[in-house]
Formats: structure tokens, sequence, C-alpha cells
């Protein structure tokens, strides 16, 4: 990424959310080494909902995450991440799509 | 929540599920809509062209009071390297008819206006209601949904799963399998609003005349991509969408390639001054014919992003969700006539009435082309808009040069990078999948 690259948050904080506090739908499985698949999330996740810490492991903050869905095509078949809809209402709220 | 028993249960009310609740509503069916945003459209994404005949099937007069944005007149093709593009432009006077075919829409508030129809036509329509579960009997017949309301358990004959391209509630039944990250396209897209002069004399047009352009190149740094800008009233659409697989071998951020998207010469200056008012993701089926599920089963039919139609070489996917939508409804209203019991067989008059329309057979023409494009993805969506660009300099460059020599220095350049045999491969392959 570039100097000049705005930040996400910056990008995120023009959308319209609605927070379930308490319940996040999405989980990552308490793991010791992450797979490629699991690493790769912290880049290719376009709301940067996921990081490594530094133990080498990734972990998720769903809050501004748009549903998409890339982290669960990458990564539930291999039961590494549980991923759910936010309850009815809940979660990113598009105001044009 | 709801006691009552219904003729279908709709999941979803994207555009194909309203297509169908609206087709079956009108027609005299009892239907329940559930959707889990907090309104619909709430969650979801378009470039977006809408695709009028799909549209003037189920609601022939929608232009009188549709949210329509703009009518195209004239459509790009760009393909790009990181400082030109090579175009080609179509613009026809023709396009200015009494009913235009294509429209640029507004998700959020196309997918309003469509409910508020479905609601006219008798579709008692739940919101903020995610559909968790099916219930099934023991063999495996459909018999109702379950949902994350108290005592959210609602029965009916058939359940339209309108569920678009993650599909959650067929995938976890096993109805049909996730999507796999070769066959999905992860979409970035922000809204970039400008005031409707300034959009208007940056593309030439009057009134509400639009403008689309549709780009490949390498933005996309070798991944199976494309990139697009949406002329609507008041903003552009503006974003670029590449295969997931290709995204997780190569770590690209989507964040990152927009901006630098947006930075781009040809670009930045077609956005110049706007304000930004969402940024948003979604995904695209992209796999094509191949990736199509079973299509129905007792009890139950899937449409639309959900059942993976999408024709991604022309960009078609609402208008197949719509298509599939209407066609699933009018299926299960003839069903219900004859008071079939909506078993597998039965709803096979689903999958004909899709065989004989231009859904299938568009699909069945491209099956071959998606493979093709993903596994060459280098050649197609870098080293060629790279060749071109400089084969473009080349010729248009007055600086002495014998015209011949600069001939054979371009297409030097071609067989260097793909050799003969990698040139006329390339060429045979994409003409097959293309027929
Ligand atoms: C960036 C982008 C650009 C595009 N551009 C074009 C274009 O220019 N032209 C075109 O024709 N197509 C385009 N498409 C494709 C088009 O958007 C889709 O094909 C179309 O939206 C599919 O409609 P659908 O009803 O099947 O799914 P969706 O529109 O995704 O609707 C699904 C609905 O179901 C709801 N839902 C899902 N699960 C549940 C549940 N469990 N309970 C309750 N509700 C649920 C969702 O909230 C949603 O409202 C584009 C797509 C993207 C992402």
């Amino acid at each position: 990424m570039t100097a000049s690259t705005p930040r996400i948050a910056d990008k995120l904080y023009r959308n319209r959310y609605l927070v379930d506090p308490g319940r996040p739908h999405i989980k990552v499985r308490p793991h010791v080494t992450p797979s490629p698949e699991l690493v790769a999330l912290t880049t290719v996740c376009p709301a940067e909902c996921w990081q490594m810490n530094d133990r080498g492991q990734v972990e998720v903050t769903p809050d501004g995450c748009m549903e998409c869905g890339t982290c669960r095509i990458l990564c539930e078949p291999s039961g590494e991440i549980e991923w759910n809809y936010p309850r009815g209402g809940y979660g990113v709220l598009f105001k044009f799509g | 929540m709801i006691e009552e028993r219904f003729d279908a249960i709709v999941v979803g009310a994207g555009m194909a599920g309203n297509a169908a609740a609206h087709t079956m509503a009108s027609r005299g069916l009892k239907v329940l809509q559930l959707e889990r945003g907090e309104y619909p459209g709430s969650k979801n994404v378009q470039g977006a062209i809408m695709y009028a005949s799909m549209l003037e099937e189920i609601i022939p007069d929608f232009r009188d009071d549709a949210p329509l944005e703009r009518h195209l007149v004239e459509q790009r093709f760009w393909m790009m390297d990181d400082r030109s593009h090579t175009g080609m432009h179509y613009r026809s006077d023709d396009f200015n008819e009494d009913r235009p075919n294509r429209y640029t829409i507004v998700r959020a508030q196309f997918d309003r206006w469509f409910s508020g129809k479905c609601r006219e036509a008798g579709v008692t329509v739940l919101t903020e209601t995610t559909v968790t579960d099916l219930i099934r009997d023991d063999s495996g017949r459909v018999l109702g949904v379950r949902t994350d309301r108290a005592g959210g358990v609602v029965f009916a004959d058939v359940v339209v799963l309108a569920e678009g391209v993650n599909g959650l509630v067929g995938t976890r039944c096993g109805l049909r399998e996730t999507p796999k990250p070769k066959s999905v396209a992860l979409a970035v897209k922000e809204m970039h609003f400008l005031p409707p002069e300034v959009i208007e004399s940056r593309f030439a047009l009057k009134g509400d005349e639009g403008c689309v352009i549709e780009m490949v190149g390498s933005f996309s740094r070798g991944m199976t991509g494309l990139g697009f800008l949406y002329t609507n009233r008041e903003s552009i659409s503006l974003g670029l969408g590449c295969l997931v697989s290709d995204y997780a071998e190569t770590r690209e951020s989507p964040h990152a390639l927009l901006e630098n998207f947006k930075a781009h010469p040809s670009i930045a200056p077609l956005i110049a001054g706007s304000e930004v008012r969402e940024y948003a993701a979604h995904l695209i089926p992209e796999g094509g014919w191949r990736e199509i599920p079973q299509l129905c089963g007792d009890g139950w039919v899937v449409v639309g992003d959900a059942a993976h139609f999408n024709n991604a070489v022309h960009r078609e996917g609402s208008n197949l969700a719509m298509t599939s939508g209407r066609l699933a409804g009018e299926a299960i209203h003839r069903l219900k006539a004859t008071r079939s019991p909506m078993t597998r067989a039965d709803l096979k008059l689903y999958e004909t009435l899709l065989e004989e329309s231009f859904l299938m057979k568009d699909l069945r023409k491209y099956k071959d082309l998606p493979a093709l494009l993903h596994t060459n993805s280098r050649n197609f969506f870098l080293s060629y808009p790279e060749l071109v660009s400089s084969a473009m300099q080349t010729w248009l460059r007055v600086d002495g040069t014998p015209k011949l020599e600069k001939e054979k220095k371009t297409v030097r350049s071609f067989v260097e990078k793909r050799s003969r045999l990698g040139l006329v491969a390339d060429a045979v392959k994409l003409a097959m999948a293309w027929r």
C-alpha cells in the first residue's frame, strides 16, 4: 500500500451500520498457526476487519464488515471461521448500494 | 410471529425475490416475503445497469414511477495500462427512444420501490427478519422456514430461495455447495456525488442521458477482473471486481486497488471534486453455466444469484434474477392452479421454463469462457492491455522512424511476450469459448 492510501476507517465512516453489541457475526477458531487462506484475509478483506496479532494469530473485528462473504468463501470450508448474517436489521445498511 | 399458512414464502427482497413475489401475488397467491435488511435494498449492491425488458414483463408501466437514474446512450470499453487507455466507444441517438432499453439505477432506492409494488400486489413483506433454517420432514421435503424472530416458524406449500450469492440457507441445508473462490468475484465500489451539470458536461450528456465505461487492464494486477464507471443522475458509481481465488493468491488489497484505480490519469479527471458518500463490497457469481446448482426439490426452488445466474461477459445479473424469479413465480402459480403437491417433479416446470428462455441459452453459450479467462488471466488482463497500449503509442508518435520498422517493432513485441504459438492458441481458445 502506498503512503497516500487513505485509511480504511476514513472510508467506512461514511457507511451506515447498526452494530449488534456483544454479538459478532464472524468468529475465528482459536489456532496456533493460521492457514494461508486465513492469513490472506488480513489483506483481502475489503473492510480490513482481519489483523494478525503479535503472536502470529489472525483476529477479526467485524464492526466495519460489509457482509460480502469473501472470508466465508475462503475460510469456512476448513472450519477456521464461523460466519453468520447479523440478526435481522443489524449490520451494514447501504444507503445507495 | 405469523400463525397463518402461505402458498409461498420468498426468502430475500432483492431483484429475484421481488420478481417472484410480485408474479405470484399478482396472480392471487398468498405470499410471505422475508428480508433480513432494515429495508429492502439495504444489503444489496449493484453497478448498476437495469435492463428494461425483464422488468417490463413484471411491471409494464414501471417508467411511470420507478427511481431510474439515466437511460444509457453511450457505452465505452477501455483497455488500460498504468498510464493510458485504448477505447472503443459506441453512442447512438437511437437510444433516445420512448422506452429506453437500459437505465442506471441505485439499488437501495430501486429495491424499496420494487418492494412497494410487491406490497401493492398483496405480498406480506417482513423486513429485519433473517431466515435461519428450513423446516423439513423426514423425507427432506421443505415445509417452511425458521427465522430469528421469537417463535419465528412459518409454513408454506413452497419456499422460493432468493437469498443472493452467499445463499447461507440453501448451502447450510445442503441444497447446493458454497460458491468456490474461483467462481465468485469480489467487487468494491464507491458512490461519487457531483452536480448533474458537471456529470453531463464531463460525459457530453444532455438531460437524462447516461454513459457507462467498462474496463480491463493493469489496474487488476493480472487478476481476472473488470472495472466499471456508471453515471447516475447526481453520482458516479466507480468500482472494480476481481476473482476471490486471485485475491487469495496475490493477497492484493481491494481497498488499495480501488484507490490506485481512482488515481489513474484516465479516471481521475472524471471524478475530480466529487464527494464520496459510500464504500460498498459484494460478491458476484461468475462461474457461469457449469456452476449452476440443482434448481428445485420437494417444496423449494432457487432463483437469482443464489442459483449462480450471472452472465459475466455481458455484465448481466439483475435481469437474470428478475427473469428467474418471474419464471419460478409463473411455474408455482400454474402448479397451484392444478393443485399439484409441489414435488421436485412438479417444480421441474420452472426448469423447463428457464430452458425455453434466453437465460439458459445465453449461459450455455459462454460455458467455457470463465475457465479460459481464469487460467490465462495474466495474458488477458495484463500482457495484452500493455502490448496494445505500446502499439498505439508507436503508431501515433511521429518521430521519423519508418512506418515499416514501427510495424515490425509492434509485431515483435507481441511475439516476444506471448510467442507465435501462444498468440494463435489464445485467439483460437477465445473464439471457441465465444461460439
Ligand atoms: C458491483 C456489482 C455490480 C453489478 N452490476 C450489475 C449490472 O450493471 N447489471 C446487472 O444486471 N447486474 C449487475 N450485478 C449483479 C446483480 O447485482 C445481481 O445479479 C442481482 O442483485 C441478483 O439479485 P438477487 O435477488 O438474486 O440477489 P440480491 O440482490 O443479493 O438479493 C438477495 C436478498 O436476500 C436477502 N437475504 C439473504 N439471505 C437472507 C436470509 N437468510 N433471510 C432473509 N433475507 C435474506 C438479502 O438481504 C437481499 O436483500 C452487479 C453486482 C455487483 C456486486
